[in-house]
């Protein structure tokens, strides 16, 4: 793994935690639709929120294509979990959130996880792909 | 009824992610390395081959299912159930994806390592 792949996948990280909270924060303005009014989801695209959430998606869209690129996919999802852990830590040291100890539990697992991963090869050979790089 | 239209939410964004993931995997493995390919032909050449798969539209077109379900489910409120469902079943549902379809080498590591995320993610948006 060189440093620019590690790169792509911290940004598979930062877009998608930023684009799930603005998406978040969008929906909770927009507010419940109902499965007859299915439409006034094109409704919410208009709000400023969920806009910019769906921007940083379409980010987190692109770096996740490189990512899937010279990695595999069962790479990939865990070793970009750690995201999970990156917004719980936020929320501890920056909002002042109170940490559950099953939620320190939660971030211990979850490291643990990455670190496996992280530890073994990214890339399944297969005859007739077409990424010369594989490996780690 | 808001249970079971929730439950159906879930469903729906699970399989749809762990499709539109499958397919989205299968196409960027045709397609090659992004890096070296725009390193070698240019960004016109890897913009090309993107646009080119087929496999790759499929995959967008599941994400897209999954990422209006999950709309759907986020304005019934019901997060504490719908985000760390959909978010630690969609780890389990790739793993078999891609070992079945893609025909990775999910091996004991990378079963431990999803088994642990998917706990992991479980408990921290759960409790």
């Amino acid at each position: 793994m060189t440093l620019r792949k590690y790169l792509v996948l911290l940004a598979v990280v930062a877009f998608g935690a930023t684009g799930d909270t603005f998406l978040a924060r969008g929906m909770k303005q927009v507010g419940s639709i109902d499965v007859q009014h299915l439409p006034q989801l094109l409704h919410a695209l208009l709000n400023p929120w969920v806009f910019v959430g769906i921007f940083c998606l379409l980010g987190f869209m692109w770096s996740y294509m490189t990512a899937l690129s010279f990695a595999d996919l069962t790479f990939v999802l865990p070793a970009t979990a750690v995201g999970y852990v990156v917004m719980a830590l936020l929320g501890r040291f920056w909002l002042h959130e109170h940490i559950s100890p099953l939620r320190w539990l939660g971030i211990a697992l979850i490291v643990g996880g990455v670190g496996l991963v992280a530890g073994g090869p990214s890339r399944t050979e297969h005859p007739g792909d077409s990424s010369s790089e594989g490996g780690q | 009824m808001r249970v079971l239209y929730t439950w159906v939410c879930i469903a729906i964004t699970v399989c749809a992610a762990a499709a539109g993931d499958v397919f989205l995997a299968l196409a960027m493995r045709r397609i090659g390395d992004l890096g070296e390919l725009r390193k070698q032909h240019g960004f016109r050449a890897v913009l090309g081959r993107v646009l080119g798969s087929s496999a790759l539209f499929c995959g967008i077109f599941f994400m897209a299912v999954a990422f209006f379900s999950n709309l759907v489910g986020l304005s019934w409120a019901d997060l504490t159930l719908m985000g760390p469902a959909s978010a630690a079943l969609t780890f389990v549902t790739n793993a078999l994806g891609a070992k079945l379809f893609l025909h990775e080498n999910v091996d004991r590591r990378r079963w431990i390592a999803t088994i642990f995320v998917c706990l992991g993610v479980l408990l921290l948006t759960r409790s």
